[in-house]
């Protein structure tokens, strides 16, 4: 297509008209962002639109419980799952990258590198990951090949997406690498680049492990746990540790030195368990006998460095009389450390020693944990953070006590937080019926499971849950909503902090 | 930071996230590298492929306390006998189909995937395929038409039409026959196997 100058700069300026009149009405202001922040705002924005698709087909995954009927053979059960959980994996990392790139340039000291490299990045991102969904909505499947591997569907839970774009993410990441490395050693290091640089090396390094198809699927799941294991119990965790430093640091005031050695104790606590605690998924796989013993000791030491960050952060708050300038983001925090403690530590506890594992493995005991865990642990502390940006974006407005319409924030933290705990206790009643039924009775046979899916108070469950799934979706509403408003119209300008030395 | 004692200090911390890092991934390493030997395809754990010629049963060993894989005598499977290069060559087909249709997330495989329909760990074993002699037929049908040949068992849950071709179905037969020989460590426990009527 040969374009004319003269309307592509046409075209190109009412876009930028567009964007304008967005942002003034939004009520926000490029210019008290940093280059990072503004790269920042993207993937949290990026990161939202993620978070209404996973909650979506969530709420469908979840009719289809209910209602088996339910667009069978349009959007069967596997293909809203898929995308509930991809959806929520990616927004997770979107949130991640976009925190790290918030934090860049004020932990370092200067400007952030390549600027250039990394909006690219994320608009490569972007345009692949919708690629990636609407071949999952719209081709679903494919022939047992590996064409269907590279272009379709890897079919592997969490990691499904297709290999070309695994690539293409592990290409993005690099660039992503390559600007917090070189404005790190530009600038000046501190224990928490440090950590957060070799964190993200391994973070990367072990999606690599994903990467490889294998028949042998004893081989196969062993490295796939290496994934999805290795990141959201060892490295995501510290990264979230790195977040929780810094924003404890910005909006409490509590002192670098203080925050850098807890930072130092949590990574020794949670590497030290949750690397070899990776043996709880290998009771059961065809791996020899010794994880049972090595997987059950290690991952049962795991809530160990949880329980460390609830007191990190209760403390440091608590000390402070919970005074800080943006309360929204605050409560998140608080939500957070709890969040983490009670759905990773406390739910991941109960079922992680062989001798209870062998009932529980795989039924709705697994997904109880898995919603209370990714919530608490990693939805709490992206939410907390949209907050600390918009406030920045909305030119560092009043997020204190008596702001303008707090009730949003609050019902929005009351509705998610209520929501998905409702879902987590529906899913264990589910799960327990399961074990009892289906796993100690009948001896997970197809016979035994469909019992234990037929009997009433599992079915009462899956009404439960999606009652409780309608709450979620409401204080997401209710979040996207005051994050489209809060601080709009407000004229006072955030409280000033005392920072400890 | 004189007022610290040494152990609560920046410097000791740091030192011990090091070492305890290394350490724990260091054993990691060299424990893999012994898992994936004594799980390669060919091993006591996880047979070799060509197991899809045998009779694998599962019952509770009263030594060792736990159900445990039995691998004895001849059953052929479609009636053939495979070298070790065919059945790899179907198990893989099998395989590959498997996350080409996404069994995962309806289903889970040893335990993990989904919770919407029935673990598939020891499949080829379940008694809902109502006789060794229909087993392989029943499970060929349902494969390619699963609407038709529906096992719902009273939940209205149906597995969709996945347009499975016959030779992808008899590789997915083959799949799971493999599977169901693996040494789960007991996994799932009080299975009754469709060889048990027979006894
Ligand atoms: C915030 C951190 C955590 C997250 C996000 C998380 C998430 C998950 C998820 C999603 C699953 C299900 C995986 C599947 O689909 O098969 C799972 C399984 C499991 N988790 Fe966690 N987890 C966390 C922390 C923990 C901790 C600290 C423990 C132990 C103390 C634990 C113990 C387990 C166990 C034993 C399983 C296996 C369940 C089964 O056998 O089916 N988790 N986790
Ligand atoms: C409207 C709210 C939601 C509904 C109705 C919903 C529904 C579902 C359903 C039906 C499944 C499949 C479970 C199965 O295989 O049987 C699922 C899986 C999952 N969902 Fe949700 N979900 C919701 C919100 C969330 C949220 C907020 C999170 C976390 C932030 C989450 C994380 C997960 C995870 C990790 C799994 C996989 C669990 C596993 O394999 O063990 N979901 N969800
Ligand atoms: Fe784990």
């Amino acid at each position: 297509m040969s374009a004319n100058p003269e309307t592509v700069k046409q075209s190109s300026s009412s876009l930028k008209d567009k964007l304008a009149t967005f942002h003034s009405w939004a009520a926000v202001d490029d210019s008290t962002l940093n280059k990072g922040q503004k790269l920042a705002v993207k993937y949290f924005m990026g990161a939202v639109i993620l978070f209404i698709f996973q909650i979506i087909f969530g709420l469908l995954a979840g009719i289809q419980f209910i209602a088996p009927g339910f667009l069978y053979e349009i959007l069967d059960f596997s293909v809203n799952r898929m995308i509930h959980i991809n959806a929520m994996i990616l927004w997770m990392l979107y949130g991640f990258i976009g925190c790290t790139y918030w934090l860049l340039e004020d932990e370092s000291g200067t400007e952030i590198v390549g600027l250039k490299y990394g909006v690219i990045g994320f608009w490569v991102l972007s345009a692949a990951i919708t690629i990636v969904v609407l071949v999952y909505l719209l081709i679903q499947t494919g022939a047992g090949n590996d064409t269907t591997l590279w272009l379709i569907n890897e079919g592997r839970e969490y990691i499904e997406a297709p290999r070309w774009a695994d690539i293409g993410i592990v290409a993005v990441m690099l660039i992503f690498f390559y600007n917090v490395v070189m404005t790190f050693s530009k600038g000046k290091w501190s224990g928490i680049a440090g950590v957060l640089t070799l964190d993200l090396v391994a973070l990367a390094g072990l999606y690599v492990a994903g990467m490889f198809y294998m028949t042998n699927i004893t081989h196969e799941q062993f490295w796939w746990w290496w994934v999805i294991h290795l990141w959201v119990e060892a490295t995501w965790e510290v990264l979230v540790g790195v977040i929780m430093a810094w924003s404890l640091m910005t909006i409490l005031g509590v002192s670098r030195r203080i925050v850098t050695t807890w930072l130092y104790i949590e990574v020794a606590l949670m590497f030290g368990s949750g690397i070899l605690g990776l043996g709880h998924h290998y009771f059961w796989i065809g791996t020899p006998e010794y994880w049972l013993t090595i997987g059950g000791f290690f991952s049962a030491l795991e809530p160990i460095p949880l329980v460390a960050m609830v007191v990190h952060a209760v403390y440091d708050s608590g000390e402070r009389s919970f005074k800080n300038m943006n309360h929204p983001a605050m409560a998140w925090l608080i939500a957070h450390a709890f969040g983490n403690f009670f759905g990773g530590g406390v739910w991941g506890f109960m079922h992680t020693l062989p001798q209870i594992n062998l009932y529980t493995h795989g039924t709705q005991w697994s997904a109880s944990h898995g919603h209370f865990a990714f919530f608490g642990a990693y939805a709490t502390i992206n939410i907390a953070f949209f907050y600390i940006a918009i406030q920045h974006w909305r030119g560092n407005v009043w997020m204190g006590s008596n702001s303008l319409n707090e009730w949003r924030w609050k019902w929005a933290l009351a509705l998610l937080n209520i929501g998905v705990v409702g879902m987590t206790i529906a899913l264990l009643i589910a799960g327990y019926e399961q074990s009892f039924i289906e796993r100690a009775i009948g001896g997970s046979t197809w016979g035994g499971y469909f019992a234990a899916q037929t009997h009433p108070s599992f079915m009462s469950a899956m009404h439960w849950r999606m009652l409780f799934g309608l709450v979620t979706a409401a204080g997401l509403g209710l979040l996207v909503w005051d994050l489209l408003t809060i601080g709009k119209g407000e004229t006072r300008k955030a409280e000033m902090i005392i920072h400890s030395k | 930071m004189s007022e610290n004692p040494q152990w609560a200090s920046e410097s000791f911390w740091k030192k011990v996230a090091v070492w305890v890092t290394a350490g724990s991934f260091l054993i990691l390493v060299v424990l893999t590298f012994d898992t994936l030997k004594q799980t390669s395809a060919g091993g006591d754990r996880v047979p070799a492929y060509s197991v899809i010629n045998k009779k694998i049963d599962y019952q509770f060993d009263k030594k060792l306390n736990k159900f445990m894989p039995i691998i004895d005598g001849e059953e052929l499977l479609f009636g053939k006998e495979f070298s070790e290069e065919e059945a790899e060559q179907l198990v893989t087909l099998g395989k590959k189909t498997t996350q080409a249709k996404n069994c995962m997330n309806c289903h889970t495989l040893l335990g993990n995937g989904a919770y919407f329909a029935p673990d598939l760990t020891k499949a080829w074993l379940d008694q809902g395929w109502l006789t060794v002699g229909l087993r392989e037929e029943q499970m060929l049908k349902f494969l390619m038409d699963p609407e038709k040949n529906a096992r719902t068992f009273g939940t209205d849950r149906k597995m969709p039409n996945l347009d499975i071709t016959k030779e992808e179905a008899k590789g997915i037969v083959a799949f799971l026959k493999w599977m169901s020989s693996i040494d789960t460590n007991g996994f799932p426990y009080n299975f009754t196997t469709i060889y048990a009527e027979d006894d």
